[in-house]
């Protein structure tokens, strides 16, 4: 007999209000609700619930809440709840433990730990509804001998680059593991609002093809989906070397959620397991990725900026170094906090650093090393509003990368069970009844209205420094100040203690 | 308290100059004038001079303006110099007695010549083989400070308001086609004699008004390239994006300008395809010597001047022809102590810069 899991919520239905009507019956496609015909009225299935709030949200009378049990074990600091939990499934199963979207652990976060600056006296604020706040943001290599012509004019001389009318993307979601339209709402608020998405490891579903100018394709250890077109289609092509969520794993999409035009897209046989290994095949020390680098650069005829996308891990500075060193044009460092369609919970939980930190370090060895400007610093791995992308910027990124947070706008509830595929938002989903729950044009304005908040925040805290143009932020630390740090994480972090 | 260098100090102040374009060689005195009427816009904690054409007899060779705590610092810092320099002459620079200058260091200068042997086995140029030695002083020997490191021209600073400070140089003993004068008004100082302006670089000196937000930013990439930023001042950081660009990267003055001061994009995007293109180039290639925040400078070089304000305009600067001369200050009042007769007085655009140079 299997070791009992009691289940983490309980559905909270208010008789008085229920009205029987089965739409959250209707709504759960974890059926956690059900209609007993004899009484007439609802029940509740506990264990299935996710907590994902569609039954709550849609739920005419608002009748229902969702609660965490209060069931609990003998409590005891060192066997927690979750600890003791997920270790009975274990010995049920045999199983490793899976989890989706971002470590949740309440581990250390820097950016909350940090203080930015704003002017008084000695020099003025500037308002950004008076005056021009730049925030137009070029990602490539910079750092190029000056050509001049016959005439003596400079020549625009500079490899390609990713153009943007704010440093911030929608970073790297697959076709498959989130649905078609996920990304159909991803790719054209990108393109409305003048910045990039990226497909992901899943190929580009043949529709999306018109938003390749705001696209960025990903080249990753399944190569799915990957051919001549593809390659040309985006603004630029990222290799996927690691993820913050999972590195050192690969992917794997199981079979049944690979079908169709999924399956298509990725140019698979329909219904196969689509297994990503953990590193590239062809990729095993910096020089083989320098070939893949230069190998893309020759398949786009030298016409897209290289991205190269690592996880955050112990000695990502020196990695990143390798990295400026291979012909990459811009590195995308995704921290141990970065979410996943999919992930064993174990590595989620515990592989990798914070990209706060990974950044700083990253940032500071590359201008040691003279080589900050030959290349484009881009960091995930929860950024979760605009003062943790502000905050980012002044450390020294040239830009973020956004996914949870626009998972969020697009209504996820954070209810972490991606990996059921059963997403009752229509997100993390490929059941057609389900997906068709996310109307791409209402996802796009969400996406939309959230990216230009955080960009006008971007303008208010840019102003109140004295900046107007976001160049002039990147790389500034004196912009910010530390609170409750200890001298070393300082030290990493490069920047000094409020007060000082 | 913690001088400049060991924190970041704030600070407004008073900038003047006056330029000659026929190189006739003005003493000190009008320059000390113009600089006296803005006598509020400093706070006696640090003023200066910057002169071109100053050493005639001596313009082949490097003029090295020092400061020494003491004949410790200044012999660490003679062996240093024999040992990659001749030492065509030295002395102690003229000053006057006066009460309202104190606590002066020992303040030397000395005229230079690279080795050539230890030039050619540096592989460097003779121009960054000479700002190299500049920098090393000042970063490594305690005690010892270049404040002036160019051909035919000098910086002359101290603790004080300016006025006195020109006084106490004697600067109407020295003749120059070029004066730039800096009044300052620091937010916080122990009043070191080296954190006074103008800050100078071989053949570049700086006096600025401002305090620019992008500096960290600025300074962060300045130090990729060897630059240190060790006073941790404004004036520093932009004389060492001048020098980062118009000598190492060979752009023009404009250009750099175009760099510091960058046009808005909304300004670029209705410029005709080619100058869009050019002004485009510069701000993607050169984006984090983008300067924002308030400031106003004069840049003094060999044979010119340079005026730049920044693009919003945050800083008062007003230039004005009269004849052969040319004036440039933080107020009108400025000039027209000096020149009372003076015409059209003017206000370059914002982050436009008007550069003149002898005829």
């Amino acid at each position: 007999m299997d070791l009992y899991v009691h289940p983490e919520f309980e559905i909270v239905r208010s008789e008085k209000k229920c009205i029987a009507c089965r739409a959250c019956e209707r709504q759960c496609a974890n059926c956690a609700h059900g209609y007993d015909a004899a009484s007439g009225s609802m029940e509740s299935y506990d264990e299935k619930c996710v907590n994902c709030h569609r039954c709550v949200t849609l739920c005419p009378t608002k009748a229902l809440k969702i609660v965490q049990t209060q069931h609990t074990f003998r409590p005891n600091a060192n066997w927690s709840n979750d600890t003791i939990r997920e270790l009975y499934l274990q010995a049920n199963t045999g199983g490793v433990l899976l989890s989706s979207m971002g470590n949740p652990r309440p581990l250390p976060n820097y950016f909350d730990r940090i203080l930015l600056n704003a002017s008084q006296v000695t020099n003025p604020s500037i308002d950004p509804l008076r005056e021009p706040m730049e925030t137009r943001t070029y990602l490539g290599k910079k750092a190029i001998p000056l050509v001049r012509d016959a005439n003596g004019r400079l020549t625009e001389n500079l490899p390609p680059q990713i153009t943007l009318t704010m440093p911030l993307m929608f970073s790297a979601m697959s076709y498959g593991s989130i649905s078609y339209n996920a990304h159909a709402s991803l790719a054209r608020a990108a393109t409305a609002l003048g910045i990039c998405y990226n497909t992901g490891e899943g190929g580009l579903h043949r529709d999306f093809y018109k938003y390749g100018p705001n696209t960025i394709v990903q080249v990753a250890s399944g190569r799915f989906g990957i051919h001549g077109d593809y390659l040309m289609a985006g603004a630029a092509v990222e290799i996927k070397m690691g993820q913050g969520a999972k590195p050192g794993i690969g992917g794997h999409l199981p079979g049944k959620k690979n079908i169709g035009e999924v399956a298509r897209t990725r140019m698979t046989p329909d219904g196969s397991d689509a297994i990503s290994p953990a590193p590239h095949h062809d990729i095993y020390s910096i020089e083989d990725l320098r070939q893949l680098v230069y190998s893309l650069k020759e398949a786009t005829g030298n016409t897209k900026p290289i991205i190269v996308k690592i996880a955050a891990v112990h000695n990502v500075a020196a990695i990143a170094s390798g990295v400026a060193r291979s012909g990459a044009d811009i590195i995308a460092i995704d921290g141990f906090r970065g979410g996943t369609g999919a992930a064993p919970t174990r590595i989620r939980d515990n592989v990798g650093i914070p990209i706060e930190l990974a950044l700083a370090s990253v940032d500071a060895r590359l201008r040691e090393e003279g080589i900050r400007d030959d290349i484009s610093l881009v960091v995930g791995g929860s950024i979760r509003s605009s003062t943790d992308w502000i905050k980012a910027i002044a450390l020294g990124a040239d830009a973020c990368y956004i996914a949870t947070g626009a998972l969020l706008a697009l209504g996820c509830h954070l209810c972490r069970s991606c990996h059921i595929g059963l997403c009752n938002w229509g997100i993390a989903t490929q059941r057609p009844d389900l997906v068709k729950r996310l109307n791409p044009e209402v996802g796009t304005e969400h996406l939309v209205n959230l990216v230009k908040a955080w960009q006008h925040e971007l303008k208010e805290v840019m102003g109140g420094m004295g900046i107007n143009s976001v160049e002039a932020l990147r790389g500034n630390r004196l912009m910010l100040r530390g609170v409750g740090m200890t001298q070393e994480e300082l030290d990493v972090l490069g920047i000094k203690h409020a007060g000082v | 308290m913690l001088n400049e260098g060991q924190i970041r100090i704030p600070s407004g102040c008073a900038i003047a100059g006056v330029f000659s374009r026929c190189g006739a060689l003005m003493p000190g005195n009008d320059i000390i004038r113009s600089i006296e009427v803005m006598h509020d816009r400093s706070n006696g904690l640090g003023g200066g001079f910057a002169g071109y054409g100053i050493y005639p007899e001596y313009a082949e060779y490097y003029a090295f303006h020092f400061f020494f705590n003491d004949t410790a610092a200044q012999r660490k810092c003679e062996n240093f110099l024999d040992r990659h320099f001749s030492i065509v002459s030295f002395g102690e620079i003229p000053t006057r007695k006066m009460p309202e200058i104190t606590n002066e260091p020992l303040i030397y200068r000395y005229f230079l010549l690279p080795l050539p042997d230890r030039l050619r086995a540096s592989q460097l140029t003779e121009q960054e083989y000479v700002s190299r030695c500049a920098l090393r002083i000042n970063c490594e020997i305690d005690g010892a400070f270049v404040f002036s490191s160019g051909k035919n021209m000098g910086i002359f600073k101290a603790n004080g308001y300016p006025e006195d400070v020109g006084r106490f140089y004697r600067l109407e003993d020295y003749g120059a086609y070029c004066w730039t004068a800096h009044g300052r008004y620091p937010t916080n100082t122990p009043g070191w004699w080296g954190g006074a302006h103008p800050f100078g670089l071989l053949e570049y000196s700086v006096v600025h008004n401002g305090e620019i937000s992008s500096y960290d930013a600025n300074r962060r990439f300045l130090e990729m390239y060897g630059y240190k930023c060790s006073l941790q001042t404004d004036t520093e950081a932009i004389t060492y994006i001048v020098d980062y660009l118009t000598r190492r990267q060979g752009l023009t003055l404009e250009e750099t300008a175009a760099v510091m001061a960058a046009p808005f994009w909304s300004t670029i995007a209705g410029m005709p395809e080619e100058e869009k293109n050019y002004y485009t180039f510069l701000r993607k290639r050169f984006s984090s010597l983008l300067v924002t925040g308030p400031f106003s400078i004069l840049l003094g070089f060999t044979g010119g001047l340079m005026v730049l304000g920044d693009r919003l305009k945050l800083r008062s600067m007003v230039c004005g022809d009269h004849g052969d001369f040319f004036y440039a200050a933080s107020e009108e009042c400025a000039i027209r102590a000096i020149c009372p007769e003076i015409g059209g007085i003017w206000s370059p655009d914002a982050g436009q810069p008007v550069i003149v140079r002898l005829a």
